[in-house]
């Protein structure tokens, strides 16, 4: 075998590799809101698909999905409509090959991977605007709009929190920020970490976060017209984002795959343990808050995020050019 | 003709055709899609040419404003499905005498400064951050601050036109 065909082999067993963890990931994390959600609410949750504690209620529901018709209302724009749930869904697919998950051990370390993984997730909004626009329904529309007008305000505070993580580490690459990650980052890029968390949540349209969907004023906004698989993508997309966001978050400020013990051999566990913790936190905040409105949405973004990211730009730069 | 130039003229074409799509369709939305086709595919000529961190911030950059253009384009003509009809201003033939003399420029431009110039992907730098942050802080510091006072003054035109009379 030539060494082309190692190299291709290698490249096609990274990329199947991140296809896996992309289709179960995000159902762990489902299954565990599934269960978090319902113990913080002082109920059970599912509890008997699959017999221990309902473990294979998903897979259920990805059945039940799989089998319900797919209906394109008649005044749609047929052929945008059913793009939509792909545009959301695949940019987190392409963001999961950047991330390190191990010393040098990603499937592309890119030079520029913040930057690439930023420009890439942001990718994924216009698939819900296409959606809200193209279900003609004014309830979508609304949402797509609301999704649209609140990605344009925690994007800032989203790349000014990262760009203080390169900062700090002196490097544009996700692996060389691990690297040069100690724990006294901590303290030093945590208003940075908190801000990034927080816009993530705002991307991802959580709660609070999430007026675009807002069940109970517009009826899930963008995605009140899709049923079976395409639906399902679209609720595959929201899980799998709070896996990359989350993931993003433990590279960018949580030193990725570092860990107390077995640094290199268990890189890929310590990060999957930061990760899963991120999401638990995600899934908590969406059990502990209300809805924000529109104009406190703004008010956080522009008034809260965005000059503490910027102070945290400057701490950052005093201390890279005074050390 | 390496695949690298198969591949650079393949997106090329992609460009020039949603960019085409762009100015004929006539639902607002779809227009406003292809754009993102055309940058996306301008991202990958970027890529091509080894230049990296222009690629990714073309996509972040101009996704971005395509979203703004989406948003006010939806809001502005109400963007309903199906074809618009009263899309063309009167203004076309001073868009038109506008849009070939910027393409003369700029197309001159190009040719003038890039004549001749061959990328080889293998015996050029990967134009990463460093790179672009070397090239910019050292010898292009003066165009980078000019541009940043433009920008601005474009910011404080936009804030003073929305501001209502008190």
């Amino acid at each position: 075998m030539g060494a082309d065909a190692v190299i291709a082999l290698e490249v096609a067993a990274k990329l199947l590799g991140c296809l896996l963890v992309f289709l179960t990931v995000p159902l762990l994390v489902g299954q565990m809101e599934h269960k978090a959600m319902a113990h913080m609410q002082s109920r059970l949750g599912p509890m008997y698909a699959g017999g221990f504690h309902g473990w294979a209620q998903l897979v259920a529901d990805g059945v039940k999905f799989a089998q319900k018709e797919s209906i394109v209302p008649a005044r749609a724009d047929r052929r945008v409509f059913e793009l939509a749930p792909a545009v959301a869904l695949l940019p987190y697919l392409f963001v999961l090959i950047t991330i390190p998950v191990g010393p040098g051990q990603t499937a592309r370390d890119l030079s520029v991977g913040v930057f690439f993984a930023l420009a890439i997730v942001s990718v994924g909004v216009i698939g819900v605007l296409m959606a809200g626009w193209s279900s003609a329904n004014k309830y979508s529309l609304l949402g797509g709009m609301r999704a649209g007008a609140q990605l344009m305000a925690y994007e800032l505070p989203l790349v000014l929190a990262a760009a203080s993580a390169a900062m700090a580490a002196g490097t544009l690459s996700l692996d060389g920020i691990v690297h040069a990650w100690r724990w006294w980052w901590l303290p030093y890029q945590g208003i940075a970490a908190a801000v990034f968390f927080i816009a993530a949540l705002a991307e991802l349209r959580r709660p609070p976060f999430d007026m675009p969907v807002a069940d109970s004023e517009i009826v899930f906004g963008p995605f009140t017209e899709y049923t079976g698989l395409r639906f399902a993508l679209f609720l595959l997309a929201e899980y799998a984002g709070i896996v990359v966001f989350s993931a993003l978050t433990a590279v960018l400020f949580l030193g990725g795959w570092k860990g107390p013990f077995f640094e290199p051999q268990l890189g890929w566990l310590w990060l999957l343990l930061k990760t899963m913790a991120l999401s638990f936190v995600v899934i908590w905040l969406r059990v502990t808050y209300p809805r924000l409105r529109a104009d406190q949405l703004q008010k956080l973004a522009w008034i809260g995020l965005v000059p503490l990211a910027l102070a945290q730009i400057a701490l950052t730069g005093i201390v890279r050019v005074t050390t | 003709m390496t695949l690298a130039d198969v591949v650079f003229g393949l997106l090329g074409v992609v460009c020039l055709a949603a960019a085409i799509l762009v100015v004929t369709s006539r639902h607002v939305i779809h227009a406003a899609l292809w754009l993102v086709v055309c940058f996306g595919a301008l991202a990958g000529c970027y890529l091509v040419l080894t230049a990296e961190l222009v690629a990714w911030v073309q996509v972040l950059i101009y996704i971005g404003a395509v979203v703004v253009l989406m948003l006010f384009g939806a809001m502005l003509t109400r963007a309903p499905v199906g074809a618009v009809q009263q899309l063309d201003s009167g203004n076309r033939p001073v868009a038109a005498v506008a849009g070939l003399a910027t393409a003369g420029v700029l197309g001159t431009l190009v040719v003038a400064a890039f004549r001749g110039a061959y990328v080889d992907i293998h015996h050029t730098a990967i134009g990463d951050g460093k790179v672009i942050g070397t090239s910019l802080f050292r010898f292009f510091v003066l165009p980078f601050e000019v541009a940043s006072v433009l920008l601005l003054a474009a910011l404080v035109g936009a804030i003073v036109l929305t501001k209502r009379e008190a």
